[in-house]
């Protein structure tokens, strides 16, 4: 047996293994001691990120299908359910490991009350998560999301003590949920017209013809992950969850969950619908601009306002999660794979930086910004984590959200988009002056404790138990390494190299389809090799910092207005932004219902003017 | 095959949204997005659906004869599984949420707001 034979029947252990542990932590929950149940969750976890690093390997020259129970396709139909093994889906997959490892550890401190049924939601997840970046089947798909969904409601409100715990997670869910109704629809839509599920079935059959209801399946499809996404209009719940889930959860969710939205609008476009919108890609590319920049600047600015730490790093996560919208709306893999390095870079930085309000919340017993002021004076070490994460988000060299900066500016120049550099710069500047002012405030003791009084308090209780009289190298250790991951992995040579492979062998659509429906033994799709100047971005990435710590500076110094003062459109639109984010769910379902009914009508008008 | 059964799918489509946005029952909008949900049924089993056709069993019937679409059905099958689990959960959260505030009223739950 050759390596790549033995490879192919290891490509189910990121689903079972993860399910497979779950079922049996959940059956034996009553008699498993604790930290029983902590050492078998790791265990899988590791099994996990093991095999999709060996998957990842095989892949590295030639990706492969692999069909379970050996149904593959006769004469170009498909009946089976098939994992395409590429190697941006494996290295997806395993920043998903990681992220779910790194949940683990710090849940080993965690508060004692909560059983093995946290750690078989989170392997459920986990599961959920790789099978979503695996799949080739659109059903297949839908299933992994609605599994992914099932077990992140139930993790956001998993604080049953707290009332506000349960309202985040039913905004969460009942947004979620109807999201996940449009994007049944729109397999429905496409299963009508070509009579396949399959990915790259339904992408030959449709071939190059668009009309209504493909283009509407689309929208369907696009509307259901982007409200996964957190997507302005559709990303209201995002803030809400994050502000009362668990820490652990925080990370996964922020970390990989809604960038997995975006992942799955490429993979449906560069599978499906790259022949059918080959005509109105201008149309497509200008919508998309638009709510990714929306998206952006609402995220930074809601950002800046907050006092509470998780919620902070939330609308910091919504403003970058419209970035990475950006970087996809170019329709370019070069665009893509600096898409994917964002991803890689922004979870981890993201992922840490929760972390790090986790310790405060662990050692102080708060997230509130205001009332952490100076309290953390003699920790300046766990400090050190929100400085580099800060200029993570400002994507400072040598971060990898830097790499990804630069591949997506150089996209965007090729198409004559100019401005994008501006919107990463401003996004980073506001989201990075954020966290750099909970630094000064927390870590420095500057700032007084009045001239924030935007944003409201929601009290918080401790998560953890044992001595909180120090920091356990559980939480810190891990949050270390993955800013320093973020820092060190750019510095790996051929790494943009790899995910420009990974990106171009994702985009390649006629490749992909008879590695699927022909079972074609297809090498990767290699980008053409060229340099191209680091300069724009660079500068690009300095003014935002530069910005970000005269803004943090500023905010933090007496100069900054007191609330009364503050000029009045500001103090308007702030108000306005505010009184959208209502906490209440059918508030939020209108904006989806009016958000998804004006992507239509636009993307139509759109295709009208661009010309049928 | 006729218009009418996409006309009721966007209907039970609408109609449930519009009770989810007005609810005031936590109870009540969970029910409201069953309704949503049952618009995926109607729709997933009319594209199946064929005019004459008979149920998917093929056994003893001569090759050719006309069936409806099976696939479908096993979809909406997956559908009101994965449904009932999200449903399930969301009454459990109601239920929480009413032990920790006394209410199921949305409008009075407004602590997330900002």
């Amino acid at each position: 047996m050759s390596l790549s034979s033995i490879v192919a029947h290891i490509t189910a252990l990121p689903v079972a293994t993860p399910l497979g542990t779950a079922a049996v932590l959940a059956a034996l929950n009553k008699f498993l001691p604790r930290r029983m149940a902590d050492t078998l969750a790791i265990l899988a976890t590791l099994v996990t990120l093991f095999t999709e690093t060996l998957l990842l390997y095989s892949v590295r020259s030639q990706p492969f299908v692999y069909w379970y129970g050996g149904w593959a396709p006769r004469s170009g139909a498909a009946l089976g359910i098939c994992f395409v093994i590429d190697p941006l889906s494996c290295a997806l997959a395993m920043l998903i490991s990681v992220l779910v490892l790194v949940a683990f550890v710090f849940s080993l401190r965690y508060f004692d009350s909560i059983g093995t049924m946290f750690h078989v939601l989170v392997l459920g997840f986990l599961a959920a998560m790789s099978g979503f970046a695996f799949t080739g089947d659109l059903f297949n798909l839908f299933v992994f999301f609605e599994l992914m969904s099932a077990s992140a409601f139930a993790l956001c409100g998993y604080k049953n003590e707290e009332t506000t715990a349960q309202q985040g997670a039913l905004n969460f869910a009942i947004t979620n949920t109807i999201g996940a109704f449009l994007v049944l629809c729109g397999i429905a839509m496409l299963y009508s017209r070509t009579g396949a599920l399959n990915m790259a079935q339904i992408g030959r059959a449709l071939g190059q013809q668009s009309d209504a209801t493909v283009i509407t399946a689309f929208v369907f499809l696009l509307v259901g992950f982007y409200v996964k996404a957190a997507i302005f209009p559709f990303h209201f719940w995002l803030a809400d969850a994050h502000a009362v889930a668990p820490t652990p959860v925080c990370i996964l969710l922020s970390g990989i969950m809604v960038q997995l939205g975006v992942y799955a609008v490429a993979r449906v476009y560069w599978a499906i619908m790259a022949g059918p919108f080959a005509a109105h890609r201008g149309a497509l590319m200008s919508l998309l601009l638009v709510i990714g920049t929306i998206t952006s600047l609402l995220g930074a600015i809601m950002c800046f306002g907050q006092r509470h730490l998780k919620r902070l790093l939330a609308f910091s996560t919504i403003s970058h999660t419209g970035l990475l919208v950006i970087g996809f709306a170019l329709l370019d893999p070069h665009a893509l794979s600096g898409v994917a390095l964002y991803v890689a870079g922004h979870g981890l930085v993201k992922a840490s930086l929760f972390i790090g309000a986790g310790i405060l919340l662990h050692r102080y017993g708060s997230v509130d910004e205001l009332e952490l002021r100076g309290r953390a004076q003699r920790h300046h070490f766990s400090g050190i984590v929100f400085l580099l994460g800060a200029l993570g988000l400002a994507g400072v060299p040598p971060n990898l959200t830097f790499l990804g900066e630069h591949a997506i500016d150089h996209a965007a120049t090729l198409v004559h988009q100019d401005w994008i550099p501006v919107i990463f710069a401003f996004s980073g500047a506001i989201t990075s002056a954020a966290v750099l002012r909970v630094y000064g405030r927390v870590y420095l003791g500057w700032g007084d404790r009045e001239s924030l009084r935007t944003g409201k308090q929601i009290p918080e209780e401790r998560e953890t138990a044992g001595p909180h009289h120090r920091i356990p190298a559980v939480m810190i250790l891990p949050a270390f390494l993955m800013v320093i991951a973020a820092l060190g992995l750019t510095l790996t040579p051929k790494l943009r190299r790899a995910a420009e492979t990974g990106a171009f062998t994702m985009a390649d659509t006629a490749a992909y389809q008879s590695r699927v429906l022909d079972g074609a033994h297809l090498p990767n799709t290699f980008a053409p090799p060229g340099q191209t100047a680091l300069t724009p971005t660079l500068i690009s990435t300095s003014c935002a910092i530069v910005f970000g710590l005269l803004l943090a500076a500023w905010s933090l110094s007496p100069l900054w207005p007191k609330q009364d003062v503050i000029v009045r459109p500001f103090k308007l639109v702030m108000g306005g932004l505010r009184s959208l984010h209502s906490g209440h769910v059918g508030d939020y379902v209108a904006f989806l219902t009016l958000g998804a009914a004006a992507i239509g009508i636009v993307l139509g008008l759109l295709i009208r003017r661009f010309g049928m | 095959m006729s218009l009418f059964p996409y006309l009721v799918a966007a209907w039970l489509f609408c109609i449930g949204l519009y009770g989810v946005v007005t609810s005031r029952n936590f109870i009540h909008l969970v029910m409201c997005l069953a309704v949503v949900q049952s618009s995926t049924y109607v729709l997933l089993l009319t594209i199946g659906y064929r005019i004459g056709g008979m149920p998917p069993v093929f056994a003893g019937v001569p090759v050719g004869t006309p069936a409806v679409d099976p696939v479908v059905q096993a979809l909406m099958l997956t559908d009101i599984v994965v449904e009932a689990t999200v449903v399930a959960l969301l009454l459990s959260l109601a239920v929480q949420v009413h032990k920790g505030t006394g209410t199921l009223n949305p409008d009075h739950l407004r602590e997330l707001q900002g």
